[in-house]
């Protein structure tokens, strides 16, 4: 999933500055899982505003509202009836959410209340670890299911480094060694041949480098 | 201000506080009338949302009540609650409320003594931080005087 954080309440607060009636959108989908962004969220958030506007004196109309998904324009359009009676929405939503929104509604300024972090899983509750960086191309077949891009702090494909030490990084003795990992693994799976052959160097068109992306399944194409 | 009578939310476990509030009754034990006791099946239903719903209604001060560690009726709802409440302090920081207007207590049901004991300090400790801005009631009864 998407992992956001939300942003720190004083910038929230000056993003807000001067506006009346607003609506907190939280997102259904990932910051939801991931309890950044979903509706106990928004009414955290909502309820932390109303008081901080209050306390200057200068109250705030919030309407609180949580749509299944904010990546989705089928589901950004039930925010609609809200939309035409607040002056911005605060997005609970990724990056991603926040930007649909804004293309959705052109006339109404769409604040982002979190900042997007990563894509990964939640080790446990509420403790989430980046797990994917979306470079485009998957290598995880090669490496024992561990990400030697997003888990190796130098996204090494031939690693180790030297700074591995006792299977710990060494930017840090709590960051696991990402290649020591991908050996025991192997060593684990029988699998030690792939470890052996080299791995060519990177194509990063398929990441970020070569522009936005997108991706078409044409047999949805009408 | 020293006739500040503070508005404290106390939210009690059925299975403890709220308990040894009813012995605290029957013992004839006096704490203050400035509480408004809201009864739980267990802390672990606490949320920052009901916590900060009790501040911006003008809550003056905020506590929570629970089993003694260990002793949950429902094995570790309190411990799931204690986090929780700290975590909304940090909240209520943001907002520019004190944190220690907010506070996690543990007690047993048979702890009535302890339970009035707990409610005359914490309803103190709120007179001495004074009223909460959002205490609208205080304000404007201060403003008409």
């Amino acid at each position: 999933m998407v992992i956001g954080e939300r942003k720190p309440f004083d910038e929230i607060m000056k993003m807000l500055e001067g506006v009346k009636k607003i609506a907190v959108m939280g997102c259904g989908g990932c910051v939801t899982v991931c309890l950044t962004g979903g509706h106990d969220e928004v009414r955290v958030l909502s309820s932390q505003l109303r008081m901080a506007r209050d306390k200057e004196g200068n109250p705030i109309e919030i309407i609180e509202k949580t749509l299944e998904r904010q990546c989705d324009p089928e589901y950004v359009e039930q925010a609609e009836g809200v939309a035409s009676e607040v002056e911005a929405v605060l997005s609970m939503a990724c990056g991603a959410g926040v930007q649909f929104m804004a293309e959705r509604y052109k006339d109404l300024p769409i604040y982002p209340a979190l900042n997007t972090t990563f894509v990964g899983g939640s080790k446990k509750e509420g403790y989430y670890v980046e797990r994917c960086q979306t470079c485009g191309e998957c290598k995880l077949y090669f490496t024992g299911g561990i990400c030697p891009i997003a888990r190796c702090s130098k996204s090494l494909l031939n690693g180790p480094c030297g700074g591995s030490t006792n299977g710990k990084c060494e930017i840090d003795p709590e960051i696991d060694c990402a290649w020591q990992l991908i050996l025991d693994r192997l060593k684990s799976l029988n699998q030690m041949d792939r470890y052996s052959s080299m791995m060519p160097i990177n194509d990063w068109r398929t990441n970020r480098d070569g522009g936005p992306r997108k991706m078409i399944r044409e047999d949805f194409q009408r | 201000m020293s006739d500040f009578e503070p508005i404290v939310v106390a939210f009690c476990c059925h299975y403890c506080a709220y308990g040894a509030a009813d012995l605290a009754g029957s013992m004839r034990l006096e704490y203050p009338t400035n509480l408004r006791i809201i009864r739980l099946p267990c802390t672990g239903k606490i949320t920052p949302v009901f916590l900060l719903r009790a501040f911006e209604k003008g809550a003056d001060g905020v506590y929570v009540a629970g089993c003694l560690e260990g002793d949950c009726h429902f094995i570790q709802g309190n411990l799931v609650a204690k986090p929780r409440v700290n975590y909304t302090k940090k909240l209520i920081q943001e907002v520019g409320l004190e944190p220690e207007r907010l506070e996690m207590f543990n007690m047993s049901a048979a702890m009535g003594p302890r339970f009035a004991e707990v409610a005359r300090e914490f309803v103190q400790r709120i007179k001495e931080l004074g009223p909460s801005p959002l205490n609208k009631n205080y304000h404007i009864q201060s403003d008409a005087a």
